[in-house]
């Protein structure tokens, strides 16, 4: 087109305003016309869109798995769209499955399901097709198969787990002695062992023997009040053990007070002072594997502390969901049952990201095995602790966040734990008496 | 503007004479259908992104609309009446005003302070200050929490190394209940300090010289010449920054809701309005309840501005 009209000098005048404008016009109604169906009448594809949360490295992994899901499957036209964790991505899912016009499939936190409208914006999900691709619960990890299925129906199809664990940095622990024979962190059984161990880790590192994400505490919060036994009842009246949720809270301001961990350090300060060596142990979720195998630091990491009994981790689950349809399109339905049990059977690339598949064959299988150090956290995920169940709870919901904004203090000692308490319940009563949206 | 105003205006004043032959009324309004398709677009958009929301806000207000549903019903005033009795609300509208209240004088004043200096700088070097002193404000809000997070940890930052070479311990700028507003707000200021200076900048060349050579050969000192010729010539252009600024630091988000990673903070130090409001309807998915609180903000800010301009025209009248 473009040499046409440069060598046709004479005629290039001819293409005036109007008929510029005019094809302007009719490009963009080309462009417009694209976005709809019509085009995969025209190729014959099956169209099928996705929905993430997937950036950093759990983007690159997935649009990895993608390209392989892609060459196996040229019959669909397949159309990820990736958006931030958090609010930016609750949003639009809310707002794409009440439009019913968004996605076929997308992910979301388990912990979200019911924040997000299992019933109504959420359509179950077909076991008997799921069963056909070979997932059932006898090949999930059964938690979490449990945790999707709400009144005996499955709403999510969940692709792994991801939870709370102990990083150490190895030879800073090795220094401090506090390696077994097999190079791993010792195990501890109460608050007093994890404290001295904190404090021969502070002795080699000089600053800090441990560090957390003191401004999102809900997570370490969570993980020792399950450890005590605590229950949460989030329905009527508020139902809080007040003596387990102030010995968690009192660990984490002893934690800060005696000065074994830095009375702050927030989301992004906290593999930062890991992997700087200012501390030499991190309680974090498994997500910051990535990040510092890339860094190439000598690390291991093991489950969540036993400090008030088993080994219990504060942890969520990645599933795929289906939309509630307006008109039902068995088609697509078939292709995203398709493609998310393609995704789970191919897990292992995922695992990479440090997050626990859930599909257990591939756990179970030897290419996971040697996958290190994932392999040594797996056995957590299987009692990974969900958060309590309700529409304003779970990852990234109000709950989490009213947690965070009121725990903070009591790791820089702006609140005693009692004191950060009753304002966390207050606030937890709140929510309670506030008519759900869903 | 203005120049494009008048000539329309004397065609329409000229035939006025006319008016009284019978052919003219129809060219008037032949005129006058034609003048419709000219304010047609732009009324379209004012009805369509402005007058539209602003009414479907309001009705939400009413509602239990909620993001997660699709059907929602009329709740009366019980969002209203719910949002009065939500400490919450009044916290972080506190917490806006505060904001509003320690950033305002340091950027009119530090903007009129830097468009002093480098209005008497020589060429050489003007340049070079008009620059940097602008350069911050072109960033993205994005870049600027990054940079400023970075420089407020407590444990590597920048600010708390510079303190601890003069021997002052530690600050946790980010997660102190007491510091985190004012930590906010001196971002605020690096980054948006620039658009007053180019303002005041602008203002300062527009004063004539020969005022303050008539002064000085009076005898004027440079204090006097500053207060008695800069600070009345400038009025007006204070006048209308003081305004914007009040209405940008009310306005106060996204860099609050960035550099506390959307927590609003510790014990929600650092959640404006706009934030609880952003929480409420977004995080919460109530937008008939936030629809509620941000026309409780929308009053406040019309209540504020008005007695600002009141105010500060009575300054004028009085002078």
């Amino acid at each position: 087109m473009r040499k046409q009209e440069t060598t046709g000098s004479r005629s290039a005048p001819v293409l005036g305003r109007r008929a510029f404008l005019a094809a302007g016009m009719a490009a963009a109604g080309t462009a417009l016309a694209g976005c709809g169906p019509a085009d995969t009448v025209l190729s014959g594809k099956q169209r099928l869109r996705q929905w993430n949360l997937f950036t950093g490295g759990d983007g690159a992994r997935m649009v990895e798995m993608h390209e392989a899901y892609r060459k196996q499957h040229p019959g669909i036209d397949f159309q990820p769209s990736t958006f931030q964790w958090g609010n930016p991505y609750y949003t639009k899912f809310a707002m794409g499955a009440a439009g019913g016009r968004a996605f076929d499939i997308a992910t979301l936190h388990v912990s979200r399901i019911r924040g997000l409208g299992a019933g109504t914006l959420l359509s179950p999900v077909p076991t008997d097709l799921l069963a056909q691709h070979g997932i059932t619960r006898d090949t999930i990890t059964p938690n979490i198969w449990d945790k999707c299925t709400i009144d005996g129906e499955l709403f999510a199809i969940p692709l792994d787990t991801h939870l709370m664990v102990n990083y150490f940095n190895r030879p800073v622990c090795e220094e401090a002695g506090v390696l077994d024979s097999d190079g791993n962190l010792v195990a501890v059984s109460d608050e007093d062992e994890f404290f001295e161990v904190c404090a021969a880790v502070k002795e080699v590192t000089g600053q800090y023997g441990v560090v957390t994400d003191t401004t999102h505490a809900w997570r370490p919060f969570w993980s020792l009040y399950r450890q005590l036994g605590g229950e949460l009842t989030l329905e009527g009246e508020l139902g809080i053990d007040d003596d387990k949720a102030l010995r968690a809270l009192d660990f984490l301001r002893r934690l800060s007070q005696d000065g074994l961990a830095p009375k702050s350090s927030d989301g992004a300060a906290t593999p930062a002072n890991f992997q700087n060596g200012i501390a030499g142990l991190m309680l974090s979720g498994n997500w910051e594997l990535p990040t510092l195998k890339d860094a190439g630091m000598d690390f291991g990491m093991r489950p969540f502390p036993g400090i008030y009994g088993e080994e219990l981790g504060q942890g969520d689950s990645h599933c795929f969901v289906l939309p509630v349809r307006r008109e039902p399109d068995e088609d697509a339905v078939a292709a995203a049952v398709e493609y998310a049990a393609w995704m789970l059977k191919n897990s292992v690339t995922w695992a990479g990201g440090g997050h626990v598949p859930a599909y257990t064959p591939v756990t179970e299988g030897r290419e996971y095995a040697d996958l290190q150090p994932q392999a040594n956290y797996r056995h957590a995920a299987e009692n990974v602790q969900f958060d309590p169940s309700a529409w304003f709870s779970g990852s990234a919901a109000q709950l989490q966040a009213d947690a965070g904004a009121i725990f903070t203090g009591v790791h820089t000692g702006a609140v005693t734990p009692q004191a950060a308490l009753n304002r966390f319940k207050r606030a937890a009563q709140n929510l309670i008496d506030t008519t759900s949206p869903v | 503007m203005t120049v494009h105003a008048n000539p329309t205006e004397t065609p329409d004043a000229a035939p006025a004479p006319r008016s009284s032959s019978p052919p003219a009324v129809s060219g008037t309004a032949r005129r006058s259908a034609a003048g419709i398709w000219f304010v047609l677009p732009f009324t379209v958009l004012f009805a369509v992104f402005l007058i539209w929301p602003l009414i479907a806000g309001l009705w939400a207000s009413f509602t239990d609309r909620s993001l997660a549903k699709e059907d929602s019903s009329f709740v009366g005033l019980s969002n209203w009446v719910e949002m009065f009795g939500d400490p919450a609300v009044w916290q972080s509208l506190w917490v806006t005003l505060l904001f509003t209240l320690i950033t305002v004088p340091p950027l009119v004043a530090i903007a009129l302070a830097m468009a002093l200096l480098t209005h008497r700088a020589t060429a050489r070097i003007g340049w070079f200050l008009r620059f940097s002193y602008f350069a911050p404000f072109l960033m993205p809000v994005a870049v600027v929490t990054l940079i400023w997070e970075w420089m407020y940890q407590p444990e590597f930052g920048m600010i708390n190394d510079l303190l601890a070479t003069v021997g002052i311990p530690g600050v946790s700028w980010l997660t102190g209940e007491d510091t985190v507003l004012p930590a906010i707000a001196l971002t605020t200021v690096w980054w948006t300090v620039g658009f007053n200076y180019l303002l005041y900048l602008a203002a300062l060349q527009g004063i004539p010289a020969y005022l303050y050579e008539a002064a000085a050969l009076d005898g004027a000192g440079a204090w006097r010449r500053f207060t008695s010729i800069t600070v009345p010539l400038l009025r007006r252009t204070t006048t209308l920054i003081v305004l914007l600024q009040m209405v940008a630091s009310l306005k106060l988000f996204d860099q609050a809701y960035l550099m506390t990673n959307g927590s609003g903070g510790p014990n929600y130090a650092a959640r404006p309005i706009i934030g609880y409001i952003f929480e409420s309807g977004f995080t919460g998915l109530r937008i008939g309840y936030a629809s509620a609180i941000s026309y409780l903000f929308f009053a406040v800010i019309i209540v504020v501005s008005v007695l600002q301009l009141r105010l500060f025209s009575r300054k004028e009248d009085a002078a």
